[in-house]
Parts: structure tokens; C-alpha cells; sequence
């Protein structure tokens, strides 16, 4: 594959540099809701939303803030953007559905610090995608993550049935199960080269 | 929604310790709500940059030095701020700290920013911060937040060198660069990749909570 086609930046930013298990970013959910499969899949599909909007944004702040010579605005400038799509993802939601809404609870909110969002941002700024590069790497991010939640909503779910000794219960647990698949995620390097 | 379960747990270890309420703002975050072991916030620097002692170190003082500062000024604000847009202007306070520290890390090692890469810039979304900010900084006075936060930037650093310091020496062979081991040791590099760092978390937290459960039980 060569390393510049968006076939090969939506495999690399989901599977070969899984956001989630090879770059460690948005631990939080995932450690948080990852307990049953229906509100995994659904915060998913709310985090590759605001993923998508704010990589947009990120671009078009990107090209504004060279303009003006203002690179240390970046970073400030960014979190505003993501923080108000993660209000608009907010009142969508709660609107829609307050059954899913009630089920994400804080986290919901808490999307605004998903470090999987900003760095999101920060890498394809780092990498200098364009506008359909960074819409592709985005989408690609989305559904790494969305497929690290679901992998693990579904593997916590059968563990419990499992009988563990009591101090492994709860995030160890999780832990474990994480390093177990951030392995296996290692056998998809070999797509890179 | 941890930091309960912490207080319910270790209440008796807690009154042992307490001498005057202002030591114990500082001595929380060190051991009954570390941040990292027993809180489980601000997950994704710890697994990311703990592969050499150096980096969990620097980034532990980074994040310090950040949740230090912005405790002092969201407390010093507290009256000022309007509630309904507290979260945003604390966002805002947070990335202003993580801006200055990243230019200052760039200006003192370039090796070091560049080991620690886009970490020192998601800094801004650790939830650790946040959470103080928010749960205790936005309620307290500034004398009170400063000692919350230093104990909490140690307690967080001590916990990411923890981390750091097994992994470099196990996965590496060495601590802070220096050689450990005679030429004959074969090195765990899985240790340095990143199942590593979510294995060493889950073994520590193991060891938190026999110590934990062991104490309950006494």
C-alpha cells in the first residue's frame, strides 16, 4: 500500500495505530463505559461524530492560524472547537433519546476530554493532511475506536460470569483483557510495511 | 465516583494518619486518592509516556506543575466565574498552563518534547485536572487547593514512575539510561510496547488492592 492513499491512512489510524490500544488515547471511556455492549457501540458512534466535526474545524483553525502567524493559539483554540460540538452532540442526544442519554451519564460531557479528540487533531496537524485526508484519518479513528469499545464491551460482558478472585475484579480486570488485545492488535503492524 | 469507594475503604488508615485537616488535603492524593492507583483518572499519559523512568518523571512534574497552577487560579477565581460556563473557562485556564509548559519543555530539552511528543499538548484533557479543578479547587480557598494540588502532582507523579521505572528496567535493562544488567540478560521487550504498560498498570493495581483488601481484613 502506499503510505499516502486514504485507503492506507483509515487502516493505519483504525487498526495498525489503533488509537485506543497502540496510542493509549481515551482510556477514560474506555475503561468507563465499556460494561455493556449497547451503550459501548452507541458512545462510539457519538465520539466518531464529534471526531469528524472537530477534525474539520481543526483543518480550516489549522489554516487560519498560520495565516495570522498565531501558532500558540492552537492549542486553546482547538478545545473550544471540540467543547462546543460535544454540547451540540449533548443537546442532540438529550433531545433524541433520554434513555441513552441517562445511560452515558457523565460521560457523555466528558467527551470533551477524550485525549482521543484532541489528539486527533493535534496528529494530522503534525502530519499535514489536507481536507479529504484528515476527513478519512478521522473516520479511520472512529471506527478504531468504536472497535476497541466493542471488543472489550463484549469480552467484559461474559466475563461476568466468570468467577475472579475479588482483588482482580473491576479495572484490573479490564486492564488485563486491554493488554491481551493491544497485543493481538500488533499482528496488524505487518499491514504497514 | 472512585474517590467514594476510597473513602468508604480506607476511613480507619485515614484517621490514623490525620494530624490537622491541611495535612490531609496534601496527603490524599499521595496514597487514599492517588489519582492513578486508586482514582484511576488521567489514564492516557501514564500508559503512554511511562517506557523509560526519564519521560514518566518529566511528564509527572509537567502535569504538576499544570494542576498546581491552574488549582491556584481557578480558586482565586472561584467567586468570579459564572456557573454555567465554569467547565469551558476552566478548559481554557488549563490549556493557557499546558501551552506555557510545552514552550518551556521545548526551550529546556528538545529531546525530552520530542520523546513526550503530542502528550505535553493532551495534558489539557487529563481528567485529573479537570476534576480537581472542578471537585476542589472551585470550592476551596487557595491555601487549601495549593496543598490538594501538590499532593495530588505527587501522588500522580510518584504513580507514573512506578510505572515507568518497572518498565524501563524490566523491557529495557536499564534505569534512567544507566545498565543494569550483565550483557546475558535478554530483555522483555514486550514490556516497552504498549500491552506492556496496560500488564505493569493492571499488576499495580493488583498489589493495591491485596494491600487494600489485606488491611480490611486486620
Amino acid at each position: 500500500m502506499k503510505e499516502e492513499s486514504l485507503w492506507y491512512i483509515f487502516i493505519n489510524a483504525s487498526l495498525i495505530s489503533n488509537f485506543v490500544l497502540a496510542y493509549f488515547l481515551g482510556i477514560c471511556p474506555f475503561l468507563g463505559v465499556s460494561g455493556k455492549m449497547e451503550t459501548a457501540t452507541k458512545m462510539g458512534g457519538a465520539v466518531m461524530f464529534v471526531m469528524l466535526i472537530s477534525s474539520m474545524c481543526a483543518y480550516g483553525i489549522h489554516a487560519l492560524l498560520v495565516a495570522i502567524n498565531a501558532p500558540f493559539l492552537q492549542l486553546i483554540s482547538y478545545i473550544v472547537v471540540i467543547a462546543s460540538t460535544v454540547q451540540l452532540v449533548e443537546m442532540f442526544i438529550k433531545k433524541m433519546s433520554p434513555a441513552l442519554f441517562r445511560a452515558l451519564g457523565i460521560f457523555l460531557p466528558l467527551i470533551t476530554t477524550n485525549c482521543a479528540i484532541l489528539g486527533l487533531a493535534l496528529f494530522q496537524t503534525n502530519k499535514g493532511y489536507g481536507f479529504i485526508e484528515s476527513i478519512v484519518y478521522a473516520l479511520g479513528a472512529g471506527a478504531g475506536f468504536m472497535l476497541a469499545l466493542v471488543l472489550i464491551a463484549g469480552l467484559r460482558e461474559q466475563l461476568n460470569f466468570a468467577d475472579v478472585p475479588g482483588i482482580v475484579k473491576g479495572t484490573a480486570l479490564t486492564l488485563l483483557i486491554a493488554g491481551i488485545l493491544s497485543l493481538s492488535f500488533m499482528g496488524f503492524a505487518g499491514l504497514g510495511l | 465516583m472512585s474517590s467514594k469507594i476510597g473513602d468508604k475503604t480506607d476511613s480507619r488508615f485515614l484517621d490514623s494518619l490525620q494530624g490537622s485537616p491541611s495535612t490531609d488535603e496534601f496527603i490524599k492524593g499521595l496514597w487514599r486518592d492517588n489519582p492513578v492507583f486508586v482514582q484511576v483518572l488521567g489514564m492516557c499519559p501514564v500508559l503512554a509516556v511511562s517506557n523509560t523512568a526519564e519521560n514518566a518523571l518529566a511528564m509527572g512534574l509537567a502535569t504538576a506543575f499544570v494542576l498546581l497552577m491552574s488549582n491556584i487560579l481557578v480558586s482565586s477565581l472561584r467567586n468570579f466565574i459564572p456557573k454555567q460556563v465554569r467547565i469551558a473557562s476552566y478548559i481554557l485556564i488549563i490549556a493557557t498552563f499546558v501551552t506555557i509548559t510545552d514552550y518551556m519543555i521545548q526551550a529546556i530539552s528538545i529531546d525530552l518534547h520530542k520523546a513526550l511528543g503530542a502528550f505535553i499538548s493532551l495534558i489539557v484533557v487529563n481528567c485529573l485536572i479537570l476534576s480537581r479543578a472542578e471537585a476542589f479547587a472551585s470550592k476551596n480557598t487557595i491555601g487549601r487547593s495549593i496543598l490538594d494540588a501538590l499532593g495530588m502532582g505527587v501522588g500522580f507523579t510518584f504513580a507514573l514512575f512506578c510505572l515507568g521505572a518497572v518498565r524501563e528496567i524490566i523491557g529495557n535493562g536499564t534505569f534512567f539510561g544507566l545498565m543494569l544488567f550483565p550483557d546475558g540478560f535478554q530483555e522483555w521487550i514486550v514490556m516497552i510496547l504498549p500491552a506492556g504498560g496496560f500488564f505493569t498498570l493492571a499488576v499495580w493495581l493488583l498489589i493495591f488492592n491485596a494491600i487494600k483488601e489485606r488491611r480490611l481484613k486486620s
